[in-house]
């Protein structure tokens, strides 16, 4: 009995920190074999920015003007596209299962899959966005702070998205609903984003936008992983 | 207090129980709007800015409120559905959601017609329409993801699930849209403004908003009741019920 | 009153048709969603009626029981 109660005391404590490390070492190493996961939300950035020249004018001012709304919406719904493949793999394959019985809490290891999936998402995307920039003739000034607020934002928009694709896994078409689920969530993060390169942009001050997508990121930090769990059960259990 | 809270799961009660409630929230709403209307289209005087065009207000802010109101309590029955397991509140939860998004297009469309004589525009960016058609996007997902499962059961927690998520963002949503607005267009004129409106104007428009909320408990009441007619079909005393009625 | 005439009533003052759609859309919903509501249970009703009469036909007292249980 003493036995067993100091078994349970001490092996949550190590497991936790193992199986985290765990969860993210095999989501890194299975997404950087699949390399072309990582890569299509990339190009689809890219591509989108080269339609907007097409669509709306090539001429460089009223390019500069639109470009800090045009990439932070691009970046937007290529993290969008890249949601509905976070836990489908792992669903498909029951290892999703396997995480809701194993005795670590879901909740902080869906943090795990999403750390990851920011950093091999919404941190290249925050990377990439400058050069796309350069081609909208974005002025020059922004650069630093564009990225800056796309890899704060798609932390929460990985977050909030999460939640949304946790809801849907089991269902068979649950992308374009995932997008109905999702993209109205994500204004907070949009206006604030824009609204720091835009502020950047005029000379104004940007600790406020910037402050204020921590915020968000740290609300969404501390409630997000709670929902996806939730939402997770539900799908699997359902 | 157990007892009470054992009774409210029980469909059963909640179905005696709003066939007697029902029925005032019917008489309440049709006299609080009726006379709202009469009041509001025919008797209170013309706003000396914006002249008869004004009154769309007595729809405009009633539906403005339901609509923002409906989400709360759909929220707070997901939550009572969530933690207690009751069966009733996830029933009124889906029910709320499609009366809800109906006040939310009736603000919307009542909005963007009072836009055409103020702003000279069927449309504009402005922060209540623009935070009212968000929320009309977080209605259609709450029913679409409702609809999306094959068990019902899945449905319903998936649901209460994005209710809550929602629930959290409304504020979130509306602030940051507000501050959106102040950047890009300072201090245009905003159809509701805080100026001080005489009695004879805002007494129906009191009226009005009361009447909405009445009827939209005893709509709710009512589909509520159609929700435990569906769902406990099988069971002998909706069996019984059904013989009885005509 | 705030208006002399009827026909200056359904007039409003020139904004006859933004006050009137509004009017007309909100009481079409109000309206419409009552009417849902009531057909809703009449057609509730009669499918759990078709139900009883059918399977007093076929009498099925076991699966009636078996039903009642869950």
């Amino acid at each position: 009995m003493q036995h067993a109660e100091r078994l349970a005391v001490t092996e949550p404590r190590g497991g936790l920190g193992v199986a985290l490390a765990a969860t993210l070492r095999r989501d890194l190493m299975l997404l950087m074999r699949r390399r072309s996961e990582v890569m299509n939300p990339l190009v689809f950035f890219a591509l989108v920015i080269t339609l907007f020249p097409l669509g709306i004018s090539p001429d460089a001012e009223l390019l500069a003007i639109v470009a800090p709304g045009l990439l932070w919406v691009a970046a937007l719904l290529a993290t969008l596209l890249s949601l509905d493949s976070l836990f489908r793999a792992d669903f498909e394959d029951g290892c999703l299962e396997q995480m809701l019985l194993a005795p670590q809490p879901l909740a902080l290891m869906v943090m795990a899959k999403v750390a990851v999936h920011w950093l091999l998402t919404g941190l290249p995307l925050a990377l990439m966005a400058p050069l796309l920039g350069i081609t909208l003739s974005l002025p020059a000034g922004s650069y630093g702070i564009l990225s800056l607020s796309l890899a704060l934002g798609t932390a929460s928009l990985s977050l909030i998205g999460a939640i949304g694709a946790a809801l849907t896994v089991g269902l068979a078409r649950g992308g374009v609903l995932l997008s109905l689920l999702v993209l109205p969530l994500y204004v907070p993060v949009l206006i604030f984003g824009t609204g720091a390169v835009q502020a950047a942009l005029l000379g104004d001050a940007l600790a406020a936008h910037l402050a204020i997508l921590g915020a968000l990121l740290a609300g969404a930090l501390m409630l997000a992983p709670w929902a996806i769990a939730a939402s997770l059960r539900i799908s699997i259990n359902g | 207090m157990w007892a009470f809270i054992n009774k409210l799961r029980s469909p059963r009660w909640f179905y005696a129980i709003s066939a007697r409630l029902q029925p005032y929230f019917w008489v309440a709403a049709t006299a609080l709007i009726l006379v709202g209307t009469v009041w509001g289209l025919a008797f209170a005087p013309a706003d000396y800015q914006q002249g008869n065009s004004f009154r769309i207000i007595y729809v405009h802010v009633p539906a403005a409120f339901l609509a923002q109101s409906i989400f709360v309590s759909m929220a707070v029955a997901a939550v009572v559905f969530m933690v207690w397991k009751i069966k009733i509140a996830d029933m009124a939860a889906a029910v709320m959601a499609p009366l809800g998004a109906a006040m939310t297009f009736i603000a919307l469309f009542s909005g963007a017609v009072w836009g055409v004589p103020t702003w000279g525009t069927w449309w504009m960016w402005d922060a209540r329409l623009t935070s009212m058609l968000i929320l009309l996007f977080l209605y259609f997902g709450v029913i679409a993801l409702r609809g999306a499962f094959a068990s019902r059961d899945s449905g319903s927690r998936a649901a209460s699930v994005l209710a809550m998520v929602g629930v959290i963002n409304i504020p979130i949503i509306k602030y940051s849209v507000e501050w959106w607005h102040t950047l890009h267009q300072p201090a245009t004129f905003t159809v509701t403004g805080r100026v001080a409106m005489p009695l004879e104007m805002w007494a129906p428009l009191l009226l009005m908003v009361l009447g909405f909320y009445s009827f939209f408990i005893a709509l709710t009441l009512m589909r509520t009741r159609n929700e435990i007619l569906r769902r406990e079909s099988r069971k002998r005393w909706v069996r019984d019920l059904a013989g009885g009625e005509h | 009153m705030a208006f002399v005439s009827l026909q200056d009533f359904f007039a409003m003052g020139g904004h006859a048709p933004y006050v009137w759609s509004a009017w007309a859309m909100t009481a079409l919903l109000l309206l419409g969603s009552v009417v849902h509501a009531r057909v809703e249970r009449r057609q509730l009703i009669r499918d759990l009626q078709r139900r009883e009469r059918r399977e007093r036909r076929v009498g099925s007292e076991p699966a009636r029981n078996l039903a009642d249980d869950t």
